[in-house]
C-alpha cells in the first residue's frame, strides 16, 4: 500500500483512512491539552487569590472625608458622607445618567460609601474633588485625570467615556462601623 | 548590469559554499548579485536604518538585562543603579530608550515611503503585510519595554493599555477574565512585570525572523523605485553592492550623528519626567499619556464616545493598512504621477501629526476660541474622520477617477530625459 491508495479508493472508508483520522483527532486533543497549562499559568496564582479579604474599622473617618485602603492591589475608597451630600445625591436620582442607579443602591448604610477606586474606563485612580471643581461641569465627586470621566458624590458616572459607575466593593458589616471587604 | 551568479575562486571557500551556500545567499541578497533599480533616492535608506536600529536595540537590551531586575520591589532601583553606578550604564540605557524612539521614527518614514510610492501594490502585498506584522510586534515590544523601569508612567501606561482589552466584555465576566489573565492578578503587579520582561526579551528575536521573511518576499519582485515602474532591462539596474551599500552607509553616518545628539545631549527630551518617580499604585499622575509614537492612536481612542467603540476604532486604524493594496486600485504606483493622490497623502501625514498632538491634551480642553469654543474632542473626531476617509473614501474614489501624468517608458529613459532637460 502507498499513500496513493487514498486517492484510488475515493469515497471508500479504508482501514488507513480510519487510522489517519483517529490519529489526527488524538493528536489535536493532545496539543489542546498541552496548550491549556501554558495559558492557565498566566492566571492569578494561589497566593494572589489567597489575599482576598480585609477588615476595616471606619469609625475614625471624620464626616465628609474619604480614606483609601488597599484590597487585592486595588484602591478602595471609603467615604463618610454628609447629610447634605446624601440629600443632593437622592435629589439627583432622576437626572439623566450614563449608568442610572438610585442612591439607595450605592450603599448599604447611606453614610458609608465603599467603592473600588478605579475608573471604569481604563483603570486610572480618580482623585477626590468633593471640595472644589477644576472645570465648568459640577458633580463634586471624583474626576479621572486620564480621559476626563466625572463621577458624582455617590460614585455614579455623569460625564465622560467611562461606561459604568464606580464598582462597589463586596463588603459586609461586622459591627456598626467595621466592614469586611472581600 | 544584470545580476550574476556567485562563483568563488578560492578553493576552500568553494568547498564551504558547496556544503552551505550562505555566501551565495548574501551575494544575491545584499551583494553584487542583487540587481537594484538605479534611481533609488534617500527614502530607500530607511529599510536598512530600521535593520540597524533593530540590531542596536538587541545589543543594548542584552547589556541592560545584565543589570536589570524584573521585580516590582527592585526594578526601579536596579535602573537607578544602572544609571549611577554601572560603568557606562547611562549610555546603554539612553541608547536603548532613545533607540526605541529612533526605531519608530525610521519605521514611520519607511511605511509612509511605501504609501507614497505605492510599494504596497501588486506584486508586493505579502511583503507589505510582513512589514505591518513587524510594526505590530514593535508596538508590543516598545509598550512592554516602557513598563520595565516601573516608574509612574510605566505603571499607569500599562494599566490604561491593558484595560483596553477589558472592553471585550461580551458576556458577564469576560472582560475581567481577560484582564486577570493578562495581569496574573487583580491589577498590574509583579506577575505582570515578570511576563512583560520575558516577552520584551523574546519579541525582538521574533521580529528578526519576520524581517528575514520580509526581505525574502522583497527579493521576489525586487525593490520598487520612485517612478513606481518595473525595472526591466539591464540599463535600469545597478548591483546593490557597491552602489547601495555605499549610499546606505552614507545615510547611516548622518543618522548616527542625529542619534548621538539625542543620546548625549537630549537623552530625556522624548521621555516623560514622571517616569523618574517610582510606580505608586494609588496615585494616578495628572497627565497619563503613552510614548510619543503611540499618540495618534491614543487620540483616536479618546475621540470615540464609548469604550468598546473607541478600542475597536483604534485597532481598526492600524489594521486598515493591511487592506490598503485593495483600496487603491490605480494602475500607476508612484504618487509622483498622481497629483491628487499626492495632495491627499500629505494631508494624511499632517492629519496624523495633528492627531499626535491631540493625544497629549484632555478632550474637554478648548483649542479654538470662536463661538462657544471648539474642544479637542471635536477636532479629534474630525481628524479621526479624515484618517478613515483617506482609506475608505478618498483612495478608492481618487484612484478610479484621477487622470495620472504620463509615466516614463523605463527607468533608463527617465534618466536620459532628465539629462536632456538639464
Ligand atoms: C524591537 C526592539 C526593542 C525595542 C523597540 C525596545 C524598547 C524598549 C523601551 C521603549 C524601553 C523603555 C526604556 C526606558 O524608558 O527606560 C525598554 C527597556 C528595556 N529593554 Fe528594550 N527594546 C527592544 C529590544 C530589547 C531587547 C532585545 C532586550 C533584551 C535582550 C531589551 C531589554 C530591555 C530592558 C532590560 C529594559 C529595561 C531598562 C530600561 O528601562 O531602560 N530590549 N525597551
Ligand atoms: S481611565 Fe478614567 S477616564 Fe479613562
Amino acid at each position: 500500500m502507498t499513500t496513493n491508495d487514498l486517492i484510488n479508493h475515493k469515497g471508500e472508508v479504508t482501514r488507513r483512512n480510519f487510522l489517519y483520522i483517529t490519529t489526527s483527532v488524538v493528536g489535536v486533543a493532545g496539543v489542546a491539552a498541552a496548550a491549556w497549562p501554558v495559558i492557565d499559568q498566566l492566571n492569578p496564582s494561589d497566593d494572589v487569590l489567597a489575599l482576598s479579604s480585609i477588615e476595616v474599622d471606619m469609625s475614625p473617618i471624620p464626616l465628609g472625608h474619604t480614606i483609601t485602603v488597599l484590597w487585592r492591589g486595588k484602591p478602595i475608597f471609603i467615604r463618610h458622607r454628609t447629610p447634605e451630600e446624601i440629600a443632593k445625591s437622592v435629589a439627583d436620582n432622576t437626572a439623566p445618567m450614563i449608568d442610572p442607579a438610585p442612591d439607595s443602591t450605592r450603599a448599604q448604610k447611606a453614610e458609608w460609601l465603599v467603592q473600588i477606586g478605579i475608573c471604569t474606563h481604563l483603570g486610572c485612580v480618580p482623585p477626590d474633588y468633593h471640595g472644589g471643581v477644576p472645570t465648568e461641569v459640577e458633580y463634586n465627586g471624583w474626576l479621572c485625570p486620564c480621559h476626563g470621566s466625572y463621577y458624582d458624590t455617590a460614585g455614579r458616572i455623569r460625564f465622560g467615556p467611562a461606561p459604568r459607575n464606580l464598582d462597589l466593593a463586596p463588603y459586609k458589616y461586622l459591627s456598626d462601623a467595621v466592614v469586611k471587604i472581600g | 548590469m544584470a545580476s550574476h551568479k556567485y562563483e568563488p575562486k578560492n578553493k576552500a571557500v568553494k568547498w564551504f559554499e558547496d556544503r552551505l551556500p550562505i555566501l551565495g545567499l548574501l551575494h544575491a541578497s545584499v551583494g553584487p548579485g542583487y540587481g537594484t533599480p538605479r534611481n533609488l533616492n534617500y527614502w530607500w535608506n530607511f529599510g536598512s536604518l530600521a535593520g540597524f536600529m533593530l540590531v542596536m536595540q538587541i545589543i543594548t537590551g542584552i547589556v541592560l538585562v545584565m543589570h536589570y531586575t524584573p521585580d516590582t520591589s527592585l526594578a526601579f532601583l536596579s535602573i537607578e543603579h544602572l544609571m549611577r553606578d554601572v560603568n557606562y550604564g547611562w549610555l546603554f540605557r539612553y541608547a536603548h530608550s532613545i533607540g526605541a524612539s529612533m526605531f519608530f521614527v525610521v519605521v514611520y518614514i519607511h511605511i509612509l515611503r511605501g504609501v507614497y510610492f505605492g510599494s504596497y501594490k501588486s506584486p508586493r502585498e505579502v511583503m507589505w503585510w510582513l512589514g505591518l506584522v513587524i510594526y505590530l510586534l514593535m508596538m508590543a515590544t516598545g509598550f512592554m519595554g516602557y513598563v520595565l523601569p516601573w516608574g509612574q508612567m510605566s505603571y499607569w501606561g500599562a494599566t490604561v493599555i491593558t484595560n483596553l482589552f477589558g472592553a471585550f466584555n461580551f458576556f458577564q465576566g469576560m472582560g475581567n477574565g481577560i484582564l486577570h489573565l493578562l495581569w496574573g492578578g487583580f491589577s498590574v503587579g509583579n506577575p505582570t512585570l515578570q511576563r512583560f520582561f520575558s516577552l520584551h526579551y523574546l519579541l525582538p528575536f521574533i521580529i528578526v525572523g519576520v524581517v528575514i521573511l520580509h526581505i525574502w518576499a522583497l527579493h521576489i519582485p525586487r525593490s520598487n523605485n520612485p517612478l513606481g515602474i518595473d525595472a526591466k532591462g539591464p540599463g535600469d539596474k545597478i548591483p546593490f553592492h557597491p552602489y547601495y551599500t555605499a549610499k546606505d552607509a552614507f545615510g547611516l553616518s548622518f543618522f548616527i550623528v542625529i542619534f548621538a545628539i539625542f543620546v548625549f545631549y537630549l537623552p530625556n527630551i522624548l521621555g516623560n519626567p514622571e517616569n523618574y518617580v517610582p510606580a505608586n499604585i494609588i496615585l494616578t499622575p495628572p497627565d497619563v499619556e503613552p510614548e510619543w509614537y503611540f499618540l495618534p492612536f491614543y487620540a483616536i481612542l479618546k475621540s470615540m464616545p464609548s469604550k468598546l467603540f473607541g478600542v475597536l476604532t483604534m485597532f481598526a486604524s492600524i489594521l486598515i493598512f493591511f487592506v490598503l493594496p485593495w483600496l487603491d486600485v490605480s494602475k500607476v504606483r508612484s504618487a509622483k504621477f498622481r497629483p491628487a493622490t499626492a495632495f491627499f497623502f500629505w494631508l494624511f501625514v499632517i492629519n496624523g501629526l495633528f492627531l499626535g498632538f491631540l493625544g497629549t491634551v484632555l478632550p474637554t480642553k478648548i483649542l479654538i476660541h470662536v463661538g462657544g469654543g471648539v474642544t479637542a474632542l471635536t477636532l479629534g473626531r474630525i481628524a479621526t474622520f479624515y484618517y478613515f476617509a483617506y482609506f475608505l473614501i478618498i483612495l478608492p474614489w481618487v484612484s478610479r477617477k484621477e487622470k495620472t501624468r504620463p509615466v516614463p517608458a523605463s527607468i533608463a529613459q527617465s534618466v536620459l530625459d532628465a539629462r536632456k532637460e538639464a
